[in-house]
């Protein structure tokens, strides 16, 4: 009972296929490549050309002064740093979590790789939710928390379990089937002649999965300064407080100031291509290793 | 990090308080940060949803404003990805078996929607479609308006889901061995009935699985539905929205309870693509 998630990698596509049909017609290829090129124009480069041209419409200083502007400034300061707590974190357990299913055998494996893709596939509002539920003014330890006056909701220790509730999956998922594929024979060689278990990490185990946890990292990364639905819910969206920079974005909208909106959100597309970038060139690395 | 022997898979007479102290820390951290993160979050909404009576329960689950939230969030969520089914397998086809230029970039940008945080999406979504944007001011004249409605919520659902079609027929498309096509050919096929008759059964549990795994994500999506929509109630107000505005108004039972129906949906969905994955794996066996 395992859900291979969609593995998001792009294809080499260096098939060359020589058979054709007798009747190949020559304008079926153009027609279907102007229909998918179309379609994703509409959908997505569209959109993403917009965001650009509407952040520097009015030229580069009032850009620039929208980014000098304290709301702002704090927002990216937040995002930041959701995003530095996010990920060591999440690295440290997606690195125990691959290594206890890749490393194991047992019943219900299958289970825990399961859970663990959880938060991918519950709705963002209901992860907020959750954590509302359990450390809000109502919830679970809310008595506790206020006795101890801990602020949780509507601060920033919500948005640090918000943002690392949503980015979990990652670098777990990424590195479980590079550690399948790599085997322990090299590890158990190590631990023959001798060597510590800490050894035997660094040494041996980083360095094979140095790609696979290099993209699961970048994939966090993403997802941690990114996450919006999660991080609004348990903030309250407080402007110069509990405001990362998706959160801003939207909230500049609302508020109609546009330009500041698409300011902030030219910096948020820049990380999302700086994403796609280092994946595309992992993903060339890791197939170049492939071929050896 | 501790390996353990295969002893432990022996050891079952050993009582489980024992073996308990002998796991290893990497499975401590394992089990210690899901039961944190996860297990104990999950369990406080289905212990809050149970202190309702189940009256109640039923009642706000199935309130008019909430089954008209469900109305549009899943029905708008099956239109998007079935959409998706089909061009999204489109672009994986034409991805995998054809060479034009800038194929490459076109490749490596369809994973923009997980890269590019949500709200910034749907910022740029409701400009675009806007009556005076770049492609809504096209649609406006014939009397089609996209932000602010239903169909705004469509394309919102449409951006997010359409990688996991893709990426998910891609790989498939990729190992399909050319030689049944060409056999078909050989045997007088047209392109069009070898696509119809020898490359769609396969490939249609797999495309499936991608269309589920698109539907699943629309309906939990927030950020850039809630930016690009009017949030009308009846109108084109979406599940996560209502249960946004209903912790701001301090009501977290019906919070909950919508939340349960759709973490439910969620769960039921996970269970669904796996089937359906295994049923695509039933054609690589042979």
């Amino acid at each position: 009972m395992t859900v291979d998630k969609p593995s998001f990698h792009s294809s080499s596509g260096s098939d060359t296929d020589t058979a054709k049909p007798k009747e190949q017609k020559s304008w079926v290829p153009i027609v279907l490549i102007g229909i998918a090129i179309a379609y994703l124009a509409l959908v997505q480069y569209i959109p993403a050309i917009n965001v650009f041209v509407q952040a520097f419409s009015k030229g580069v200083g009032p850009f620039l002064s929208n980014l000098t502007r304290a709301a702002f400034l704090h927002a990216a300061w937040l995002t930041l740093l959701l995003a530095a707590i996010a990920l060591p974190v999440n690295t440290v357990f997606g690195l125990c979590a691959a290594w206890a299913i890749a490393r194991h055998k047992f019943p219900g494996r299958a289970v825990v790789l399961s859970l663990i893709d959880l938060p991918f596939s519950i709705s963002p509002v209901v992860a907020g939710l959750m954590i509302v539920l359990l450390y809000g003014r109502n919830g679970w330890f809310g008595p506790w928390l206020q006795a101890h006056d801990i602020k949780i909701i509507f601060a920033f220790p919500g948005m640090v379990l918000a943002t690392a509730f949503v980015s979990m999956p990652f670098v777990a998922r990424e590195v479980i089937p590079v550690l399948e594929e790599f085997g322990k024979e090299q590890e158990e060689a190590a631990r023959t002649l001798g060597a510590k278990d800490w050894q035997i990490f660094w040494r041996i185990t980083l360095p094979s999965i140095r790609w696979g946890l290099l993209y699961g990292l970048i994939l966090t990364n993403a997802r941690a300064m990114g996450e919006f639905g999660a991080v609004s819910v348990v903030s309250g969206n407080i402007a110069d407080q509990t405001q990362s920079l998706p959160l801003f974005v939207e909230d500049a909208y609302k508020q109609y100031e546009t330009e500041a909106a698409f300011s902030a959100a030219v910096l948020l597309a820049l990380l999302a291509v700086v994403t796609l970038v280092l994946k595309e060139i992992l993903e060339r690395k890791t197939r170049i290793k492939d071929v050896e | 990090m501790t390996t353990v022997s295969p002893s432990v898979e022996v050891e079952r007479k050993t009582p489980f308080w024992k073996r308990l102290g002998r796991v290893p820390w990497t499975w401590r951290i394992t089990i210690a940060y899901l039961t944190v993160m996860l297990f104990i979050p999950i369990a406080a909404m289905f212990l809050k949803a149970s202190t309702e009576p189940p009256a109640r329960f039923w009642a706000i689950a199935t309130s008019d404003i909430a089954l008209a939230t469900y109305n549009v969030t899943f029905v708008t969520a099956i239109f998007a990805a079935l959409l998706n089914g089909i061009f999204g397998t489109l672009i994986a086809w034409v991805l995998v078996r054809y060479d034009f230029p800038l194929k490459r970039l076109i490749d490596a940008t369809v994973d923009l929607p997980f890269a590019l945080p949500t709200s910034v999406a749907g910022l740029t979504l409701a400009t675009v479609y806007s009556d005076n944007g770049w492609i809504g001011s096209l649609l406006a004249p014939l009397g089609i308006k996209v932000s602010f409605t239903r169909t705004g919520v469509a394309v919102a659902m449409i951006f997010i889901s359409l990688p996991f079609i893709v990426r998910t027929v891609q790989p498939v498309l990729q190992e399909m061995e050319h030689e049944i096509e060409e056999a078909a050919w050989c045997l007088g096929a047209s392109q069009w009935q070898t696509f119809w008759k020898v490359i769609l059964p396969p490939l249609f549990p797999t495309i499936l699985t991608g269309v589920a795994l698109g539907f699943s994500r629309a309906v939990g999506e927030y950020g850039s539905t809630v930016i690009i929509s009017s949030n009308t109630p009846f109108k084109d107000l979406i599940a996560p929205v209502l249960i946004f505005q209903r912790l701001e108004q301090y009501d977290y039972s019906g919070a909950t309870v919508i939340g349960i129906v759709l973490l439910s949906i969620s769960l039921v969905l996970l269970l669904a693509i796996n089937f359906l994955q295994a049923w695509a794996r039933r054609y690589d066996s042979r």
